[in-house]
């Protein structure tokens, strides 16, 4: 079978690997990379739980081709923090409460920081549809959507 | 898997690779073709792809304004020629859906989807190929499901008068449900009488299709309540709409009026 090799950056780490024909971003970060931050939902783009930034912008690890990120930027849920400190999103996540389960929780991470990242200051019906491709089963997605608009309101103080 | 993807610089290449295959698929944003691929769809071997950067081009041309194949709903939406249009690409799944699919994925994406193709149809769209053939929208579709299809490099359109574009998604789900239907309409006004309408359905048959009785309905009338009445009550005349989990045929041409009303009249709903 035919193994291509691709390399691309993944949160600012050169990453050389070899994919099969037909594998998806998903499987080569989590079972190439054992990057394991972006989860495996529904395979069919639905659930938005797989939700990565490629060149800044939100895509569907599962339905995305491996070899179409040669060269580029991939961000994941493990690039977030500075270090030892969490990204303003993550610490809002915490203590707005908007993970349960957990599991869509790096989706909407992920949807959410390409979103502040364009708009610093974003209005809640930005926010609503920032996450409008993401599933929560849990937690009827308002404290997800306050934990976005008070992660936005830290990142600016952070900045200032 | 054991798929064999290949990549080709240019688009004549590609197009020359997915003419002489039996068992290929030409990746555009491959938010469908992925889905097949990891359902272990059998029915291709290979997955065609081309890094063309002609593909990404949005360019004027004339009157008419040239989308390549490959630009994203996402570009559409931060286009500034394309401000026309960027309603009916917010209209297609969520954001990261947006910055995978492509306006050559969405001509041949199967119903309940097609929510672009169907502005483009209305916005009087012509498939360029590869060989610089074109092929009008309504006869593409027509061939849809018909032997391999042609790969498509980019589709021209209309630039529409300012304000006489006008698109919208009925869905169940908001912001991001699949289509009940969508209606765009190019309603090109002479002294104040729309002339040479142009009125397109997303989701109303197994494509994107024109509704003819509605737009001589419209002909030489004005956009008020009486003025729309004729095309109102020919909304869903002659269609056989599909039934899916959405929607039934029935609703989908009881509520058909309804919206296509509302976009005439620009009112809420
Ligand atoms: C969760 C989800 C939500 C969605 N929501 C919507 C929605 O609301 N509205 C909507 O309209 N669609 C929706 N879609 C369907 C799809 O994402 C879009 O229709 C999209 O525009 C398809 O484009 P693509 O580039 O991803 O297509 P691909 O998957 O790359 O291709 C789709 C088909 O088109 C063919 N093709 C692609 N490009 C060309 C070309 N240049 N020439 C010839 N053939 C070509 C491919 O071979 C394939 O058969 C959704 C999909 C998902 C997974």
């Amino acid at each position: 079978m035919a193994r291509t090799p691709v390399e691309f950056r993944l949160n600012g780490a050169e990453k050389a690997v070899f994919v099969e024909g037909g594998a998806n971003l998903l499987d080569v970060l989590r079972r190439g990379l054992g990057d394991m931050t972006p989860k495996y939902g529904c395979g069919q783009g639905t659930c938005g739980t797989c939700t990565v930034l490629v060149d800044g912008r939100p895509q569907l690890a599962c339905l995305t081709l491996a070899e179409t990120v040669a060269g580029r930027e991939v961000r994941t849920v493990a690039g977030l923090p500075d270090g030892a400190e969490l990204h303003p999103l993550q610490d809002a996540f915490m203590e707005n409460f908007a993970a349960q389960c957990g599991y869509c929780t790096p989706g909407m991470l992920m949807a959410a920081a390409a979103l502040l990242e364009r708009r610093p200051d974003p209005s809640r019906e930005e926010v609503v549809e920032a996450i409008s491709g993401n599933i929560c089963r849990c937690t009827g997605y308002e404290p997800i959507i306050a934990a976005i608009l008070d992660a936005a309101q830290r990142r600016r103080r952070r900045a200032s | 898997m054991g798929l064999t993807v290949e990549t080709y610089a240019s688009a004549a290449e590609a197009a020359r690779a997915l003419a002489a295959a039996q068992d290929a698929r030409y990746l555009g944003g491959g938010t469908l073709v992925m889905r097949a691929v990891n359902y272990g769809d059998q029915s291709f071997r290979r997955i065609l792809r081309a890094t063309d950067p002609a593909l990404g081009r949005i360019a004027a041309q004339g009157g008419r304004i040239s989308v390549g194949a490959g630009v994203t709903m996402a570009e559409i939406t931060e286009s500034r020629e394309l401000g026309f249009l960027a309603p009916a690409a917010r209209a297609v799944g969520g954001p990261a859906i947006r910055s995978m699919a492509t306006v050559g994925g969405n001509l041949f994406a199967a119903h309940p989807y097609g929510d672009l193709a169907a502005a483009l149809l209305a916005l009087d769209g012509r498939a360029v190929l590869a060989d610089g053939r074109e092929q009008a929208l309504d006869e593409l579709f027509a061939a849809r499901g018909r032997g391999q299809q042609p790969l498509v490099t980019a589709v021209t359109i209309a630039r529409p008068e300012r304000g006489a574009f006008r698109f919208r998604k009925v869905s169940r789900v908001k912001p991001k449900g699949v289509s009940v239907m969508s209606i765009a309409a190019w309603l090109p006004r002479s002294g104040g009488r729309i002339a040479g309408a142009r009125v397109a359905y997303g989701a109303m048959g197994p494509t994107p299709r024109r509704v003819p009785r509605v737009e001589q309905a419209l002909e030489g009338r004005t956009l008020d309540a009486a003025g729309v009445q004729a095309a109102v009550a020919a909304a869903a005349e002659g269609l056989d709409p599909p039934e899916d989990a959405i929607a039934s045929a029935w609703y989908r041409r009881a509520v058909a009026p309804v919206h296509l009303r509302r976009l005439l009249l620009e009112e809420d709903g």
